[in-house]
């Protein structure tokens, strides 16, 4: 059992409020740092000092939030009205188990049983603002009792192995702190390695953009958990990246266009250490890369991403040795990253 | 400056992937600037020295264009695509392009059941003449530029990408011709406009500009149909006062206005309803930045038959030199 991925994915920390993924983190890797500070927006920056034969300035990030709801008005009935916190699909939301607040109370998303529905209810959609949590009171005042206005619901997912893949909720972005935490716990690298474990990806790449600011890197590398679209299909489309062939190397997406001279290096990397890859279909999707990149004058930014099917849902999967192969090639790219790959010949 | 013109427009270089056209335009300016420098991200700047008494003046060009990706190869080898900035469909089918090693492809489209209807971009695939995935030349992630050789017709100019490598020919002649500044004038032959003003806004960021111009085309009213605009082809570059994503400075507007006035340039005002330039992104950089934009007009943008009037880049060149041999006062 990955004791690491499946106590990071336990845990809770729906976009803004991050803490008990924080502590976590900052347990684990305490040792393994020569400092660390939490900013104000909560980022956790951790500073693992090179060697001294470079000195560049190298950022990796990854976030620790995920999506999840916040609850919004309480119904006389004693439900409760939710908005979402970060992107769904609604019809991943019906009939799952929720724990809301800081006392992690468990609710119910609501949906009316299939005896009571007729055939053209059931044949269409309910909108997530038709839903309800329901934490069993019976009242406004029962329900607000027990919680707030504002307080935030995650999924409740037991992390789970089965045979090479990993099953458990928040491996968005979870299986990318946890290769980040691995990358920590080796041999110093060349530079200094500024580690940033962000808030508030989920709801715009928002933490990534104060750290880059106060870092001030030479380059960056973004550690994520991509969508996976591999089931099967009739039609010759391709797989966005597919389960089980290999970290996941962004070129392109809605928000960035990856540093053509760093994603070389990392598939050159790849071919020389004999890791698989898998170019990630070009298109939509969004990662810290765009703000970092984008920040100050600008910093030569790419992104690794561990393949997980069902992002954005209350249970994720991903392949073990994909996983061990982010970790492997983050590192390999990492040790091998001399400053003149990010210079500009002309 | 027709050839300088041929040589940018015919080169390759889709936002993210513009190091051809920067080693073009190297050779250019680097007589003419006092300082060079490629930042992180591949703008290219060059700084021409003032005489200590103006302003810090950023002058923006884009040096990216529209272009495709590969995001698919089918097994029979063709190429799925998606886009790179604002390509629309109807450019689409029959149209060539090319990929960084040269590779030459033709775009066809699924079967056409309705003749009028135009396929969105998803039906549309790359034909380079591969017969499988295996053998295809061509990888998932490689990006392509479109593909047309450059037309001068009197004082027409007709070509892909003349968003906004004329801008960069602006840029360059403006910097040739400027003898005295009182400025600290820096030309940013930027990247990844298309997709986002980006290159810009590190640019800016780095400069921290007083003023900011952006040098970029503008769609014009004089066509059948067009969407009603007071600009027009060969009636002189435009001083943009707003576009959709960004109220040019008043001030700047001003000076711009009154030093065409002054030189008897012809020049037109222009409000875009749809589009904005690297000068939104100048504009809002740092703690803010007194930001315009001279457009240069032109029909088809976002087509492979980008058409400018030679008389308006010409005055464009003209009104540039006259904004940046006087001072400025904001
Ligand atoms: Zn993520
Ligand atoms: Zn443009």
């Amino acid at each position: 059992m990955n004791e690491l991925l499946k106590s990071l994915t336990e845990a809770v920390g729906v976009s803004g409020e991050e803490k008990e993924v924080r502590l976590l983190i900052r347990d684990l890797i305490a040792d393994h740092v020569d400092e660390w500070h939490v900013d104000a927006m909560g980022n956790l920056l951790a500073l693992k000092k090179g060697t001294g034969a470079s000195d560049l300035r190298v950022l990796v990030d990854a976030h620790m939030d995920e999506v999840g709801l916040m609850v919004t008005e309480f119904d006389s009935n004693g439900t409760i009205r939710f908005s979402n916190v970060g992107g769904f699909d609604d019809r991943a939301l019906l009939g799952k188990v929720v724990q809301v607040g800081p006392k992690k109370i468990t609710g119910i998303i609501g949906a009316r049983p299939i005896h009571l529905t007729t055939s053209s209810q059931r044949n269409s959609v309910v909108k997530a603002d038709a839903m309800r949590i329901d934490i069993g009171a019976k009242t406004k005042d029962a329900a607000s009792a027990q919680l707030k206005i504002g307080d935030k619901a995650a999924f409740v997912t037991e992390y789970e192995e089965l045979g090479p893949t990993a099953i458990g909720k928040a491996f968005d972005d979870r299986a990318g702190c946890a290769a980040l935490i691995e990358l920590l716990r080796v041999e110093p690298y060349p530079f200094d390695l500024h580690a940033v474990f962000s808030v508030q990806e989920e709801v715009g790449l928002r933490g990534a953009m104060t750290a880059a600011y106060a870092v001030k890197p030479d380059a960056a590398l973004v550690l994520e958990c991509t969508p996976a679209y591999d089931l099967p299909n009739k039609d010759d489309v391709s797989p966005s990246v597919a389960l089980g062939k290999g970290p996941s190397i962004y070129v392109m997406d809605r928000t960035a266009i990856q540093d053509p001279r760093l994603v070389s290096h990392i598939t050159a990397t790849a071919a020389e250490n004999d890791i698989p890859f898998q170019i990630r279909r070009p298109g939509g999707g969004g990662t810290n890369t765009a703000t970092i990149q984008r920040s100050r004058a600008g910093v030569p930014t790419a992104t690794i991403a561990v393949p997980g099917r069902y992002a954005h849902t209350p249970a994720m999967m991903i392949n073990l040795s994909d996983y061990a192969n982010v970790v492997k090639l983050a590192e390999a790219t990492l040790r091998s990253l001399a400053p003149n790959i990010i210079q500009h010949s002309s | 400056m027709n050839d300088l013109i041929k040589k940018l427009v015919e080169a390759y270089g889709p936002s993210g992937f513009e190091d051809n056209v920067r080693e073009l335009i190297r050779p250019e300016i680097e007589p003419f600037a006092d300082e060079l420098l490629v930042d992180a991200l591949g703008n290219l700047i060059a700084h021409k020295k003032g005489d200590g008494s103006g302003l810090k003046v950023m002058i923006a060009a884009h040096m990216d264009e529209i272009g495709v990706m590969v995001s698919h190869i089918t097994k029979e080898g063709f190429l799925r695509f998606t886009n790179i900035g604002g390509v629309y469909p109807h450019t689409l089918l029959g149209n060539r392009v090319q990929f960084a090693d040269g590779t030459i492809g033709v775009i066809g489209s699924d079967r056409i059941t309705e003749r009028g209807a135009v396929h969105p971009l998803e039906k549309h695939f790359i034909d380079v003449g591969a017969a499988s995935r295996e053998t295809c030349p061509v990888n998932v992630g490689d990006a392509a530029g479109f593909l047309r050789p450059f037309l001068a017709q009197g004082t027409r100019l007709s070509a892909k990408s003349m968003d906004d490598r004329i801008g960069c020919v602006i840029a360059i002649e403006t910097l040739k011709r400027l003898s005295e500044t009182p400025h600290e004038v820096y030309f940013v032959f930027s990247v990844q406009e298309e997709v986002g003003c980006r290159g810009a806004q590190v640019a800016a960021n780095r400069l921290d500009p007083d003023v900011g111009i952006a040098l970029d085309v503008t769609t014009t009213g004089d066509v059948p149909e067009a969407r009603p605009m007071a600009v027009d082809l060969g009636k002189g570059p435009a001083i943009k006062v707003k576009d959709s994503g960004m109220i040019a400075h008043v001030g700047l507007v001003k000076i711009m206005r009154q030093r065409a006035e002054e030189a008897n340039l012809p020049f037109q005002m222009e409000v875009l309803e749809a589009g904005t330039t690297d000068a939104r992104s100048i504009q809002i950089s740092n703690g803010g930045t007194a930001a315009g934009c001279i457009s240069i007009p032109c029909r088809y943008v976002h087509s492979q038959s980008e058409t400018v009037d030679a008389n308006d880049v010409e005055n464009s060149v003209n009104l540039l030199v006259e904004i940046l041999s006087k001072p400025i006062v904001l």
